[in-house]
């Protein structure tokens, strides 16, 4: 009796779960596909048309701009730690000790600080670099796990064949790890794409909410925070709605590349 | 030669490269702390951590957060009272219970809905939770109840990831010991399985208060953001959390009102750094 009570309630769990998440996806979907119209993309924004093209290409050049800062210094460090580092060293310690501090911290606690050192104390104002740079900070303990992970998952017989035929170590990182370990860095890498897209706390203070394409010391809004402006507005709901359709898209589409990429990594 | 100068040179590239998270993590904490201890010294550290008027515009303004720090760990244990046994029940139905054809287009939805932006999640509040919860149990719908599902839904796939792996860390010899002394699949799970992944469930449930805590705009988006001392029993009225106050009133804030914004950072902040840290002491005895 009691376990068939257990069974039920496990049961009961995973519809609540799943249910919850068909009813926003479908609801979002229903409510946001009929205001999905050619004007949304106009080229700019303006109360007329409530465009969302402009931070649509703001989102890309975001993710863009983070990707080039948080991707070699998460790779160099994974490197260091996996190939160069003695075991059980104690900077290995200390930066596996932070990263997972970096990780831990919120979005806001990263906005603050951004504002404060990006925006005011190097006086990049309000921008697209001091917002870039806050994600990339961001994104870095992600980057350098996922990294650390796949380059560790590379079978040491690798490494002793390109020695053992004259190699250097810097050879055989750049030429035989890497390449085996690209797979497991993609799907890390696709993993903060995403996290660059849903952002918003530790934008608003940092990129600010601009509705235009933003020079690099410009003021520009990403998709996600242009939702939130016009969620927190009040009058274009409708298009509200759409935004979350396009944002919904994009996270679908991110989430499906890199579930591919781990497959890859799974197969090998 | 030439190629053992590249070497070293990419050795120290690789080397100053690792210590980016070192340098990360000190520039945060000297800029949160230079940005708000001060603050607090000028308060008074007991009359900012304890008092309950919080109201900037007055004159002269005062600047307390225990209403935004109970608000906080008000809508904290909500999403845990609700986002932990349906994320554990979850996580047991995916490793045990799911057919395994359906495991496939399960598990990509719980990545999915760890995918979903908090802003989508914080508009959802705003447009089915609110008006939800105003039409059943009244209020108007902006309250700790309200804040307190839509985060529980939103910690659901860190409880369900973490509490999943850990089931499957479990060793199998258990499970079928327990059914060869003729336990079913329930108790076999209920009884053993989900007892031996203990440390990982806690891990689990530690990882989704510090989400919980950090939250900001979707709880902003739906929880009322009144400033005011709430009790355990009026979990219909509205409330602030500190992410929430940070948020709302930093665009605007100058002199002490602004160092007392980072003040409130701060101790975010501190919570975040004692969550990490029990996170860490959990995670090193499942190592052992």
């Amino acid at each position: 009796m009691k376990s068939k009570i257990l069974l039920v309630i496990t049961w009961l769990s995973a519809a609540v779960t799943f249910s919850l998440l068909i009813f926003l996806i479908g609801y979002i979907l229903a409510r946001g596909i009929p205001y999905l119209k050619p004007s949304l993309f106009a080229l700019e924004y303006t109360t007329e048309n409530v465009s969302l093209l402009p931070a649509l290409i703001t989102t890309v050049m975001t993710v863009a701009l983070s990707l080039l800062i948080a991707v070699p210094v998460g790779v160099f460090s994974a490197i260091y730690l996996v190939e160069y580092a003695k075991r059980g060293s104690k900077i290995v310690k200390w930066v596996r000790a932070t990263a997972e501090t970096l990780s831990g911290i919120p979005s806001i606690i990263y906005g603050l600080f951004g504002w404060m050192f990006f925006v005011s104390f190097l006086g990049w104002g309000l921008s697209l670099l001091a917002g870039s740079c806050t994600l990339s900070i961001m994104i870095l303990p992600l980057i350098m796990r996922t990294t650390e992970e796949s380059l560790k998952s590379v079978p040491d017989i690798y490494r002793e064949g390109s020695f053992g035929l004259g190699a250097g170590r810097l050879r055989t990182v750049f030429r035989i790890v890497l390449p085996a370990a690209a797979p497991g860095i993609l799907a890390g890498v696709i993993l903060a794409i995403g996290r660059i897209v849903g952002e918003t706390a530790a934008l608003i203070f940092t990129a600010g909410t601009v509705a235009q394409v933003p020079g690099l010391l410009g003021s520009g809004r990403t998709l996600a925070i242009h939702m939130y402006a016009l969620s927190s507005e009040g009058l274009y709901t409708g298009q509200a709605y759409a935004t979350a359709v396009v944002l919904l898209a994009v996270v679908i589409g991110i989430n499906t590349l890199s579930a591919k990429a781990a497959k890859k990594i799974a197969k090998k | 030669m030439k190629r053992d100068y590249n070497e070293k040179i990419m050795r120290v590239v690789f080397m100053v490269s690792a210590l980016a998270a070192i340098l990360a993590v000190g520039l945060i904490c000297v800029f949160l702390f230079a940005g708000g201890v001060p603050a607090m010294f000028k308060i008074g550290i007991f009359k900012f951590l304890f008092g309950t008027d919080w109201s900037p515009g007055n004159t002269p303004p005062s600047f307390e957060i225990l209403p935004m720090i109970v608000g906080s760990v008000y809508v904290t244990a909500g999403a845990m009272l609700f986002g932990v046994p349906v994320g554990i029940f979850t996580a047991v139905f995916l490793t045990y219970v799911c057919p395994k054809k359906l495991y496939k287009i399960l598990k990509p939805a719980v990545d999915l809905l760890a995918g979903v932006p908090s802003v989508v999640y914080g508009f959802f509040g705003m447009v089915i939770i609110v008006p939800f919860v105003r039409n059943t149990f009244g209020g108007d719908g902006n309250s700790i109840l309200t804040a307190s599902l839509l985060l529980g839904m939103m910690i659901l796939p860190t409880i369900i990831g973490i509490t999943e792996s850990a089931l499957r860390a479990v060793p199998s010899e258990l499970y079928e010991g327990a059914v060869a002394l003729g336990a079913d699949r329930e108790r076999a799970v209920f009884g053993v399985m989900l007892p031996a992944a203990k440390s990982g469930v806690m891990a689990a449930i530690v990882l989704g208060i510090g989400r919980a805590i950090g939250e900001t705009m979707a709880i902003k988006m739906v929880a009322g953001n009144q400033t005011l001392l709430r009790m355990p029993g009026e979990f219909l009225k509205g409330v602030r959390t500190l992410t929430a106050n940070v948020v709302i009133e930093m665009g605007y804030a100058e002199g002490l009102h602004r160092e007392a914004l980072i003040a409130t950072g701060v101790v975010l902040f501190v919570f975040i750094l004692l969550i990490n840290l029990l996170f860490s002491v959990i995670n090193r005895k499942n190592a052992q």
